[in-house]
């Protein structure tokens, strides 16, 4: 069996709403104890409707939210943002990519300094290692060193996420959470990002979180696959397990309500319209 | 005789930078009692088009087409009080994002009614009667109350089947619908499209399905129009464009989905861009 | 939206030439913003070049010419091109030299205002809590006075004097730059380009000032330019109530103070052209406010 790079036991975060002067906090769980491991190399698929907590687990995996109760582990060791403090070398081993490319990259920054930042705030290399480990980087995203001037405004969504993914890349984290990565790209280009995901998963042996709502991207790049609904996980399993042989009802709703554009499917489907008409 | 029926259909933005071509020499007709896709990409100009027919576009666009009849009024001659009476009335669109088309201040029902007063002139206990009959037509439960929902109150696809009702609520003979599920969760998502198609069936009316999305349109569409950067692409019934696909870019649009995934890699549309830009020098 | 590589060629520079060029084409639409953008440019000149364009000395007395109107006036003279004070002065002289004082103080004013602002307002939205409330409550405090008053009042304990009046007119502002930070700074804090600076490590002062800050600039700079006009007012309001600039600086509040008696009398510029030259200037200055806010302001830029 190879190493565990990430593991979550029993994570649970709530949420306080309301909660001012007059009116008395309400709890929301937004994750109710969740528990999984995942594999170096390996790519972990979170699935679920908006609202199911996805998102606000993959937070709490890149140390941006503390989780309320459980226990995180990266690389095997213990962390808890809410008491210890991040250190750089904990930094550099989970990185994020957020779905919408156009909030994730600040306006005002220039690649090269978006791409820069990372290493100055965790390392101490020179400005001029940091530029030059930038157009390595974007060379390898699929764009190229005269892009590293340019602002963002510049660039198609595509493209910016590109960047996004280069800068996540920088610290050469083990561990990626990728947040509805290809959700707000057009299809074209998600076939692209989604190729340029698995080269460098190949390239750099990097382990994905990858949460999603699409099955079809799921079932392309998953691994293992884990279904959730209100916070709770109710399907866990690899991506044949999963696909094949769903055991929750909802799974299976879920399965069922995906668009399903083979020939077959239309094919009947304009069968049955004809015979009601 | 088609119900719409669009004939070089061009829109064109005045921006800082010079002129910019949204939608160039697009032809489409919809007939009554039939499902018509536009699918494209962002930048394939599918939504301008059906603006410029509603004629919702701001003043900076300029639109120019050959002819544009609907149900045998000719849109582009039309003044602008003729085009708001039949807008609304026999002409209804819904938009990508429910919560933002509907206004925050009032009820779902007194927005619902207001449209059943203005285009059908009717009372108030006919408006009421009328508007809980569309409520479950629609699907939402327990219609008496939810009138008086506001639309944060109400789920998206709550407010969605609100907008839907409120298209419907004069019979429209064309239904436009810009990207309807976009915003909304998967399972949702066959709610509405299943709940559109059977309307649809039900009324007869044409429906324009504005979409990006591949599936949507293997799951609605009789016919569907394929465009890229304001030009159409492809123009063929649902059936033949998923088994034998005749434009390269519709080719590779397929190719590109993942379910269509072959071996560890999925084919894109870089390959079709590049014939694009190879071709671009002669192609009209 | 192709994913394909812009061709090369592109350099930073053009592309700020681009930025200028779209923000000519927005701002230039505002026919009214041109004008007020021409008007205060030649106001600057006017103001720097005031030793040689003026034709007199701003305190210099004539005492054969008291009150003289306006050339072209029955009794007017070439000299004295828009009339002499009650001492004798020449008002065109006096005019130039106060558009010097004028700019002065809403140069100075906006900046005190915008530094303290954007400090207190960054402050305040990024950390939220009680330093979001404490800081809020007092500017709150501050904005429960009528605004002339409260200068009023600090001057009056600060003593009067231009400089003075400066720092009260600046710190009556505060609020408005404090408020209109803080909501820029909150909406941008939740974008995800501030949660991805967090997760390279960007420590708070870096995400206050390097990250959030410069991405609320455009409302602050209409606000400042609103704030610069009434800048000016203020002090000539504070001027002409003699708690300003002191006689016998030429600054168009206090031109106005001493012109006062003439009111009702029959030398009407004495006190019209005061009036009019901060008329003019407030004027000019608000329509380039709102010409840059038809050209920052993306919500309201149409498509």
């Amino acid at each position: 069996m190879s190493e565990i790079v990430l593991e979550g036991r029993n994570i649970v975060r709530d949420y306080h709403v309301g909660g001012s002067l007059f009116a008395k906090a309400k709890v929301v769980h937004a994750v109710k104890d969740v528990s999984f491991t995942l594999e170096k190399g390996k790519t972990l698929a979170i699935v679920g409707e908006s609202g199911c907590g996805k998102s606000t687990l993959g937070r709490i995996l890149t140390l941006i939210d503390p989780q309320t109760s459980g226990e995180l582990l990266i690389d095997g060791k213990p962390i808890n943002i809410a008491k210890d403090r991040i250190t750089p070398e904990m930094r550099r081993k989970v990185q994020i990519i957020f779905q919408n490319p156009y909030g994730s990259l600040n306006p005002r920054q220039k690649i090269g300094e978006v791409l820069g930042e990372p290493l100055l705030l965790n390392t101490n290399k020179t400005a001029a290692e940091r530029r030059e480990l930038a157009m390595q980087m974007l060379v390898k995203v699929g764009l190229g060193p005269e892009h590293y001037n340019r602002y963002p405004h510049m660039f198609s969504g595509g493209q910016r996420q590109r960047i996004a993914i280069a800068r996540a890349l920088m610290l050469s984290p083990s561990l990626l959470v990728l947040d509805e990565p290809v959700s707000a790209l057009d299809l074209s280009v998600q076939a692209q990002v989604l190729n340029l995901l698995a080269d460098l998963q190949d390239e750099f042996d990097l382990t994905y979180v990858f949460i999603s709502h699409d099955l079809s991207v799921v079932r392309y790049i998953a691994d293992e696959v884990m279904v959730m609904y209100y916070g709770e996980v109710v399907e866990y399993g690899t991506r044949e397990e999963v696909f094949s042989n769903p055991q929750h009802s909802y799974t299976k709703t879920l399965f069922a309500a995906t668009p399903k554009s083979d020939v077959e499917s239309i094919r009947a489907r304009l069968a049955r319209k004809k015979a009601a008409a | 005789m088609a119900l719409l029926e669009i004939k070089n259909l061009s829109v064109g933005f005045d921006t800082s930078t010079g002129q910019f071509m949204a939608v160039q020499g697009i032809d489409l007709s919809v007939d009554a009692r039939e499902v018509l896709a536009i699918v494209g990409e962002s930048g394939s100009g599918k939504s301008v088009a059906m603006l410029a027919v509603m004629g919702l576009l701001p003043k900076a666009a300029t639109v120019t087409a050959d002819s544009m009849i609907f149900d045998g009024h000719d849109m582009l001659t039309m003044s602008g009080k003729q085009r708001r009476e039949i807008i609304g009335r026999d002409v209804a669109m819904i938009f990508q994002e429910p919560m933002a088309s509907l206004n925050p201040c009032f009820t779902v029902g007194f927005q619902l009614e207001e449209v059943l007063r203005f285009h059908m002139k009717m009372d108030r206990p006919t408006r009421r009667k009328r508007a809980i009959e569309l409520f479950k037509q629609v699907g939402i439960p327990a219609p008496e109350e939810r009138l008086n929902s506001f639309p944060h109150q109400m789920s998206g696809g709550q407010c969605q089947r609100v907008m839907i009702a409120i298209a419907i609520a004069c019979n429209p003979k064309l239904l436009i619908a810009d990207e309807p599920t976009t915003a909304l969760d998967v399972t949702i998502q066959k709610q509405i499209l299943d709940l559109l198609v059977s309307l649809q069936a039900k009324h007869g009316m044409g429906l324009i399905m504005i979409t990006h999305d591949m599936g949507v349109v293997a799951e609605t569409a009789d016919r569907v129009i394929v465009q890229y950067k304001g030009r159409k692409m492809e123009e063929a019934d649902v059936l033949s464009l998923f088994e034998a696909p005749k434009s390269p870019y519709t080719r590779a649009l397929l190719s590109a989905l993942p379910e269509n995934a072959t071996g560890d890699r999925l084919s894109t549309v870089a390959d079709f861009m590049k014939n694009e830009a190879a071709s671009a020098g002669v192609a009209p | 939206m192709a994913d394909t590589t812009v061709p090369g060629g592109t350099s930073t520079e053009s592309s700020l030439w681009r930025r200028i060029a779209e923000f000519w084409y927005y701002f230039s639409e505002n026919r009214g913003a041109v004008i007020g953008l021409c008007f205060f440019v030649l106001l600057v000149i006017i103001a720097l070049l005031a030793p040689l364009i003026a034709p007199h000395g701003p305190a210099d007395q004539y005492r054969d010419a008291v009150l003289v109107p306006p050339y072209g006036q029955e009794g007017g003279r070439l000299t004295f091109l828009l009339g002499t004070d009650a001492v004798g002065r020449d008002i065109l002289s006096r005019l130039i030299y106060g558009a010097r004082y004028s700019l002065f103080i809403g140069v100075i004013v906006t900046t005190i205002a915008l530094i303290g602002g954007i400090f207190l307002g960054v402050i305040a939205g990024y950390f939220r809590g009680w330093v979001d409330s404490a800081i809020m409550r007092l500017m709150d405090i501050i904005l429960a006075f009528p605004s002339l008053l409260l200068a009023l009042v600090l001057v009056a304990v600060l003593g009067p004097g231009l400089v003075n009046a400066m720092i009260a007119i600046a710190l009556v502002f505060q609020p408005h730059f404090v408020r209109l930070t803080r909501a820029a700074v909150m909406s941008e804090k939740t974008r995800d380009y501030v949660i991805a600076a967090k997760v390279s490590g960007a420590g708070h002062l870096r995400l206050m000032f390097k990250t959030i800050l410069p991405n609320c600039m455009a409302p602050l700079i209409v606000q400042a330019t609103l704030s610069f006009s009434n800048a000016i007012l203020d002090a000539a309001a504070l001027g002409f109530l003699g708690y300003g600039a002191q006689p016998p600086t030429p600054e168009w509040g206090t031109m106005l103070a001493d012109a006062r008696e003439f009111i009702s009398s029959g030398h009407w510029w004495v006190v019209t052209l005061p009036g009019l030259a901060i008329l003019i200037t407030v004027l000019a200055i608000n329509l380039v406010g709102d010409g840059l806010r038809d050209a920052l302001d993306p919500k309201l830029k149409r498509s």
